[in-house]
């Protein structure tokens, strides 16, 4: 009895400590970088909430800003602006998006789709920057500022965005569903028109909103394109407008300590929109996956 | 009528042509389809008649599927699939010049191995094809007519417009069927159409088929020996001829269903 027991000893020697250790040790190192990332955003919401929250108030929203020497004022011309500037890219980006995911799944041949694919990711690892600049030479050089170049811009980041995030839903959509609509005659089009598109609409809403929520923060692709101080609210997207993140930057610039407090409070409101957008696209995605897999 | 007379016994639903009355709608000439350089299917002469219910029969792997694909040029979607020979449906190769496949497909329609409905309502998956082939005129009564032709209309009638989901396994497979015959095609392709589905509606399929053979060409894959008993006028055994590179099917007997 007492020999077996001392052969087949299930206490830990000295080795299995050791490992236990740096199991231990590398879990913890693992946790706590996870919770790393939690700490960081909630330490910038909640900044940006204590700091921002206190200028907001129906001023902000509905005036724009004060003229010199005079206090109160608002910033209704740069949510205005960030508002028609982010639609009208949406409006570009979409639909080509949409269709470049298209041809990338349902028509292009297997290497064609690889290469668009890659294009596809340069695009969207490019420098907003970049972009910018691109927009500034191809459009603004000799014409001036107008808030439909910027959204030309911004309509450039979300392409890639909105495209991958439709590929990857409609590479959900079912093979069996595509031959079920050709066998009874239908054309490719009429397949992707009549039943993939469909099946598959919640995840490129989905893809949408996350690069509606990209677009509305960036700040580079407008510097160039519609930053010209645009004072008064317009919705004419011929005029220069200014934009949140644009006006965040001015603000903060500002010698006037109300002019940062108003700062905060705009960071405060994209940064909302953003957590919004994010968590309404996280649950399209939950959804149309379930009506996907039934 | 019959030529082979003990099958007369095993067919109960009988109504079979004589061989010499017989008008083939397919004649398959030396076809072979391979899948990038391996032949999946090999070398088969097959004539499928009208208004008959033939089926094709044999271990996995045997190719079956993929000659039942080729009938209708399904298997152009793969792009690796390549077909050698010829498939004369009524007299014209289906592969040949100035053939579009989109309009095969209308002819020669399909059920698949897993019921396939689209996310649609149970109205809209059969109205979907007709109305896409232009088939608009009276869409209410012929959507009910292809549901009473799948027996299906009886157990949906009040329940149109639901989802497709809603029915069962066996009544999806049927919803799939009327959708194939709702477009009016000359050939019904049915690929292993009861292997997801339980006994009993296994057995509604079945007894469709007998029905549906007044209307339709049928062609059905089956691994099941006692379904192609029941079901098949014709019945063609494909076998798995091994080779260097693997292995085939091959044709190996056609015949009236012992």
């Amino acid at each position: 009895m007492t020999t077996d027991a001392a052969r087949f000893t299930l206490a830990p020697s000295r080795r299995t400590k050791r490992r236990k250790l740096v199991n231990v040790a590398m879990q913890g190192l693992a946790t706590l970088a996870a919770l790393s990332a939690v700490a960081v955003l909630a330490l910038v919401i909640v900044s940006v909430a204590q700091r921002g929250a206190a200028a907001l108030n129906l001023d902000f929203f509905t005036k724009t800003a004060a003229t010199f020497g005079e206090s109160g004022g608002g910033v209704a011309n740069a949510l205005v602006g960030s508002l028609v500037l982010v639609t009208l890219a949406t409006a570009l980006a979409l639909p080509i998006g949409v269709l470049i995911a298209l041809y990338v799944s349902e028509f292009a041949p297997p290497r064609v789709a690889d290469l668009a694919q890659l294009v596809l990711d340069v695009l969207n690892g490019l420098p907003s920057i970049i972009i910018g600049v691109f927009v500034y030479g191809l459009l603004v050089v000799g014409s001036g500022q107008a808030a439909w170049k910027g959204s030309f811009a911004l309509a450039i980041i979300m392409l890639p965005l909105v495209a991958r995030a439709t590929q990857e839903v409609l590479a959900l959509v079912p093979p069996t569903l595509r031959e079920g609509a050709l066998a009874l005659g239908a054309s490719r089009w009429r397949t992707v028109l009549g039943v993939v598109l469909p099946t598959s609409v919640g995840g490129i809403l989905t893809g949408t909103v996350l690069a509606v929520a990209r677009a509305a923060g960036e700040t580079a692709p407008l510097l160039f394109t519609t930053s010209i101080v645009a004072n008064t609210v317009t919705w004419d997207p011929r005029q220069p407008m200014l934009s949140i993140p644009l006006s965040i930057f001015q603000l903060s610039e500002s010698p006037d300590p109300a002019d940062h407090a108003r700062a905060w409070a705009l960071a405060l409101v994209l940064l909302s929109f953003i957590l919004v957008a994010s968590l309404t696209a996280r649950t399209l995605l939950a959804r149309s996956r379930r009506k996907l897999e039934r | 009528m019959r030529t082979v007379a003990p099958i007369e016994i095993a067919q109960p639903h009988e109504a079979s042509l004589s061989a010499s009355d017989r008008e083939a709608v397919f004649e398959t000439r030396g076809l072979t389809v391979s899948y990038g350089k391996v032949p999946a299917v090999s070398n088969v002469d097959l004539s499928i008649y009208r208004n008959l219910v033939t089926a094709i029969i044999g271990p996995s792997g045997c190719g079956k599927s993929t000659f039942l694909r080729s009938l209708n040029r399904m298997n152009d979607l793969v792009p690796s699939a390549k077909v050698e020979g010829e498939v004369l449906y009524h007299g014209q190769n289906i592969y040949g010049d100035g053939v579009d496949p989109v309009e095969v497909r209308r002819r020669i329609g399909m059920v698949f191995q897993k019921p396939n409905p689209f996310p649609k309502s149970i109205y809209d998956n059969v109205a979907w094809g007709l109305r896409v082939l232009g088939m608009k005129d009276d869409l209410d009564s012929r959507v009910e007519r292809a549901l009473t032709q799948a027996a299906l209309w009886d157990e949906v009638k009040d329940r149109l417009k639901k989802g497709a989901f809603g029915l069962s396994g066996g009544q999806q497979q049927r919803l799939c069927l009327a959708r194939a015959i709702a477009v009016e095609p000359d050939v019904v392709l049915l690929d292993e159409p009861a292997s997801a589905l339980d006994p009993i509606a296994t057995s509604k399929i079945e007894d469709l088929m007998h029905e549906l053979k007044n209307d339709y060409t049928l062609v059905i894959v089956t691994h099941n020996m006692q379904q192609a008993a029941r079901v098949a006028d014709l019945t063609a055994f494909f076998t798995l001829e091994r080779t260097e590179q693997g292995g085939h099917g091959v044709l190996v007997e056609y015949d009236e269903t012992p």
